[in-house]
């Protein structure tokens, strides 16, 4: 089981998600540079959080037409896991392997902090090990983190069981007040119709660990590793 | 050339004649300029040099102390920490956000530049009062974006700092921002050229006509002209930053490297000059080498253009295609522009022909010093005198801590630091909002926590004493989460230091701070001074901001302020004294910012930190928080907003009730422990001779207060909570 975490040129969570796989979880993982083509050798791929050319233009644009993007595309087509966090969220929606877009927060300012979101779909490979509707206490750090699609977009969404996290409150409800961003129906992350696609702009991989307050977040690298290993679900 | 040519760069009559003595003729336009920049106060530290004298600035920890980009202190396992704090205070007074973004471009560089790879941000920020002025709003807002939209996007964690609004700061805001990196003791690089015929590179942005003049804009006071100063502030680009932050340390694990240095202030005249002093040495570069973003840039504009994200390296020769490599790798500019000499001499050339030539050490170390001039200004002995009995007397204490609690000064932060990615490189343990911010180091199992302090209030009425107490309450914030204090650098902020009394107030506080540090063996390994922070109607507070780090030597022990468990034990260490000057109580509640200033003994200050430390070490205590500004009713509040939980507190005292709960009277700290514990944490406040007080139990959600058997707080945890938070955003909109 090797994991590639993807590294451009300002993505700056490459490190922190390596290490969770590397320290915490005791995985063979390797940073791949954004010119890399051949990606075979991972059994998954992440593209990690940061800025990765600046998005001074819109978040992502640019980095889907660097190299390892084709590759990644082709990796996600073989139906082989593929997890976007924050910014790689942001790529995946535009390199279209994932539907909707991703605006600047409805208060305009950059947010980060630590907030509660519902597993609406445990049928991934990144959900399996939680329960339909489990409150998890995840951080977001963004300021490009709006969700946006249209009503026929959300309606396919809806109806292929693709909404994998909804924002909600400490008691798992879905509201307005628990909507951080603005984001079309509370929308957290999202997967492709065939579910080996993620797109996430809560950071699970910064919430690994006690000693950083909390390790919610394990669940879904546990989930992607308890996957691999056994090669289907159950 | 006008009659009085020094004037246009910022200089003096007896300036210029130095100039001509140095020498030995008229300088010409490029070199007039040179000496302009780099004589100015911002970079020369000409009115402030004299008095470093005082501060320690050496241990068996420091590395690297004061004169570098950097000061480095070692923590251990062949590791050691680079620290240094800037000030971008007229920059962020006319454009807030790239003021404050610049400022964080700055300090990072500085970081970098010894080699250390950043791994945090802090700030201490000061604006004029915010709820009724709409221009102070807006600077506010800019320079937390500017800060978060530059520090976010690097990927560098900002993790603390503070903020504080007065209307001293009203037409000078200040904007202080720290930098931290970890360093291995085998990599640390300085800013030296050395070895004849070395090369001179040049990386990173191209030079174009931003920031020109910015260190002398930094160096006069703020007036409506200067603030149509816009050109003078820079542009940053914090992705091309990242790129160059990785290449250089790329770089930097090679041996291709003999000297480093950014493009700060004062640009490649600083770099270059200083670099060239520093190694005893001379540089011969040429502008028209320099990659550059505008047409037509004349020799002057490159020379001191302030663009941001570059740096200036000096490599062994022949390395030169292997270093361009690594650039080309991450897209950025790197091109050879000079080399080293042994003259002594900065030679400017354009195309081959000489355009400037000055010794490089008359640039960067012979400007002139001055001893000036102090006096006791008159203000402070009528505005220490207080009388305590003519202060209203106040009915509902609840109403009170309400009002305090929704003050600007000691309301929740929390609008500030959520806009600041504080998380990245997930090594954040604490996180902003607590006394420190602690950061785990990687492949250890040690933490560094690190602090910005200042009450510029008690500066401004006895600075000598403020500027003890900002160096304890930092040593103090330290301790309370596990750490042991290393090391300072210092933002020194204050007005015009050619007026008498403003230099008593900076004499003062160094003398202050000195004391302080010495006391304590914390040493200064850097730091930055910043004077004119003044308008024609007034002068700031003295603000010499105290960025403190310390070391928690096992990742166990960290401590934190919150309650942890109901049924707890509350004691306060130290003891509460009729000390209601110069408090945020006098300014909320009376309006009145006067009074002594609390009282600091140094020693009983160490013996509690010390006791702390032991405290944490044995494992004795659950929770540890500072008393600072509303002293004991806000420190309350703080444990009780982070937890959840409630407290019941009953004592007894001879002060009045509101002097009890909102003195700041110095060396408390803020304990809760299991009902187990107490016998033995009484022993030991005995043992360091610690005056404490047992004030009651943790309870389920609410905060009642009685004194002398009288009800007198009985409150909501829920409304503290709300209340605390909810100032801010209401402001701010």
């Amino acid at each position: 089981m090797k994991f590639g975490v993807v590294v451009f040129p300002g993505s700056n969570c490459d490190i922190d998600c390596y290490k969770v796989l590397s320290n915490v979880l005791k995985k063979d993982v390797d940073y791949v540079w954004h010119d890399t083509e051949n990606i075979e050798k991972y059994d998954v791929i992440i593209l990690p959080g940061g800025f990765s050319y600046g998005d001074y233009l819109r978040c992502g644009a640019i980095a889907r037409f660097s190299k390892i993007m084709d590759s990644v595309v082709k990796h996600a087509n073989k139906g082989k896991l593929v997890i976007g966090i924050c910014n790689g969220f942001q790529i995946l929606t535009e390199v279209g392997l994932l539907p909707g877009a991703l605006i600047r927060n409805n208060n305009l300012k950059f947010i980060c902090k630590t907030v509660p979101i519902r597993v609406e779909n445990n049928t991934t490979p990144f959900t399996l090990n939680c329960e339909k509707g489990q409150v998890i206490n995840i951080p977001i750090a963004h300021g490009e983190g709006n969700y946006f699609i249209d009503e026929e977009g959300l309606a396919q969404l809806e109806k292929n069981n693709q909404i994998v996290f909804r924002y909600c409150s400490e008691e798992g409800l879905i509201d307005e007040k628990s909507n951080p961003n603005g984001s079309v129906k509370n929308i957290a992350g999202i997967c492709n119709k065939a579910g080996n696609v993620l797109g996430m702009m809560p950071h699970p991989e910064r919430a690994s660990e006690l000693l950083l307050g909390n390790e919610d977040g394990l669940i879904l690298f546990k989930s992607i590793i308890d996957y691999l290993e056994r090669g289907h679900f159950e | 050339m006008n009659n009085k040519p020094w004037e246009s760069v910022g200089l003096t009559r007896e300036e210029y004649d130095k100039i001509l003595e140095i020498l030995g003729r008229e300088p010409n336009n490029l070199e007039l300029n040179m000496y302009g920049v780099m004589w100015s106060e911002h970079c020369s530290y000409k009115n402030s040099r004299a008095l470093f004298k005082h501060f320690p600035t050496s241990n068996e920890r420091v590395l690297q102390g004061p004169g570098e980009n950097a000061g480095i202190i070692d923590i251990g396992d062949n590791k050691a920490i680079a620290m240094k704090i800037e000030s971008h205070n007229h920059p962020s007074a006319v454009e807030p956000y790239q003021g404050a973004a610049t400022g964080v471009g700055g300090i990072i560089r500085d970081i970098f530049a010894m080699g250390a790879r950043p791994i945090a941000l802090l700030n201490s920020l000061r604006f004029g009062e915010i709820e009724d002025d709409a221009h102070m709003r807006y600077l506010f807002s800019g320079v937390v974006s500017g800060i978060g939209g530059y520090g976010n996007c690097i990927g560098i964690p900002t993790v603390g700092g503070e903020v504080y609004f007065n209307k001293c700061y009203k037409g000078n805001p200040l904007v202080n921002a720290m930098c931290i990196g970890v360093i291995e003791h085998d990599k640390i690089h300085r800013g030296t050229a050395a070895g004849v015929g070395n090369l001179v590179m040049y990386v990173g942005a191209s030079t174009g006509r931003d920031g020109i003049g910015g260190a002398s804009f930094a160096s006069v006071e703020l007036t409506e002209e200067t603030a149509v100063k816009k050109s003078a502030v820079q542009v940053g680009d914090p992705f091309m930053e990242k790129l160059l932050l990785e290449a250089c340390l790329e770089l930097l694990d090679t041996d291709y490297v003999v000297g480093i240095q950014d493009l700060g202030a004062a640009g490649l005249t600083s770099a270059c000059s200083e670099m060239a002093s520093r190694g005893n040495s001379g540089m011969v570069i040429d502008v028209s080498l320099v990659p550059r973003r505008e047409e037509g840039m004349l020799p002057v504009e490159v020379m001191i253009s302030e663009s941001q994200e570059r740096m200036l390296l000096v490599i062994k020769k022949g390395a030169e295609e292997k270093v361009k490599k690594i650039f080309d790798k991450w897209g950025l500019h790197s091109a050879v522009i000079g080399k080293v000499t042994d003259d002594g001499m900065l030679t400017i050339m354009e195309n081959g022909k000489i355009v400037g030539r000055v010794p490089a050490k008359s640039l960067a170390d012979e400007a002139p010093k001055y001893y000036r001039e102090y006096e006791k200004p008159e203000y402070i002995d009528k505005k220490r005198a207080l009388s305590i009995d003519k202060l209203k007397e106040v009915n509902d204490l609840n109403e009170v801590l309400f009002k305090m609690i929704s003050s600007t000064n000691l309301c929740s932060r929390e609008w500030v630091y959520n806009q600041y990615d504080y998380q990245v490189r997930t090594n954040t343990v604490i996180t902003p909002g607590s006394d420190a911010a602690v950061i785990r180091i990687d492949e250890t199992n040690k933490a560094i926590a690190a602090t910005t302090d200042c009450n510029s209030r008690y500066c401004y009425l006895n600075p000598r004493r403020g500027a003890r107490i900002a160096v304890a309450e930092a040593a103090r914030n330290i301790v309370v989460t596990g750490g042991k204090p290393l090391a300072i650098t210092d933002g020194l902020n204050f007005g015009n230091p050619e007026k008498p009394d403003r230099f008593w107030q900076f004499r003062e506080s160094i003398l202050g701070i000195s004391e302080a540090c010495r006391k304590f063996n914390i040493p200064v390994v850097s730091g930055n001074v910043s004077f004119y922070n003044e308008t024609p109607e007034n002068a700031i507070y003295p603000t010499p901001i105290i960025g403190m780090i310390g070391l928690i030597d096992d990742l166990d022990k960290v401590m934190t302020m919150e309650f942890k468990e109901e049924g707890d034990i509350i004691v306060l260490l130290g003891s509460t004294k009729e000390e209601i000057g110069a408090s945020e109580y006098l300014k909320v509640i009376h309006g009145l910012e006067l009074g002594e200033v609390p009282e600091i003994d140094l020693d009983l200050e160490k013996r509690l930190q010390d006791l702390c430390v032991e405290l944490i070490d044995k494992k004795l205590i659950k929770s540890a928080h500072d008393l600072s500004e509303g002293g004991l009713a806000l420190a309350l509040s703080e444990c009780l907003a982070k937890s959840n939980l409630g407290a019941e507190i009953s004592v007894d005292t001879d002060l009045r009730e509101d002097i009890y709960l909102f003195s700041e009277s110095q060396s408390r700290i803020l304990v809760s422990l299991d009902t187990n514990n107490v016998d033995k944490l009484k022993e030991l406040c005995n043992r360091y001779e610690i005056p404490f007080t047992v004030l009651g139990r943790t309870i389920k959600d609410k905060l009642s207060i009685k004194i002398n058997g009288d009800l007198v707080i009985d409150v909501k945890v829920e409304d503290i909570t709300d209340k605390l938070r909810s100032v801010l955003p209401c402001i701010m909109g």
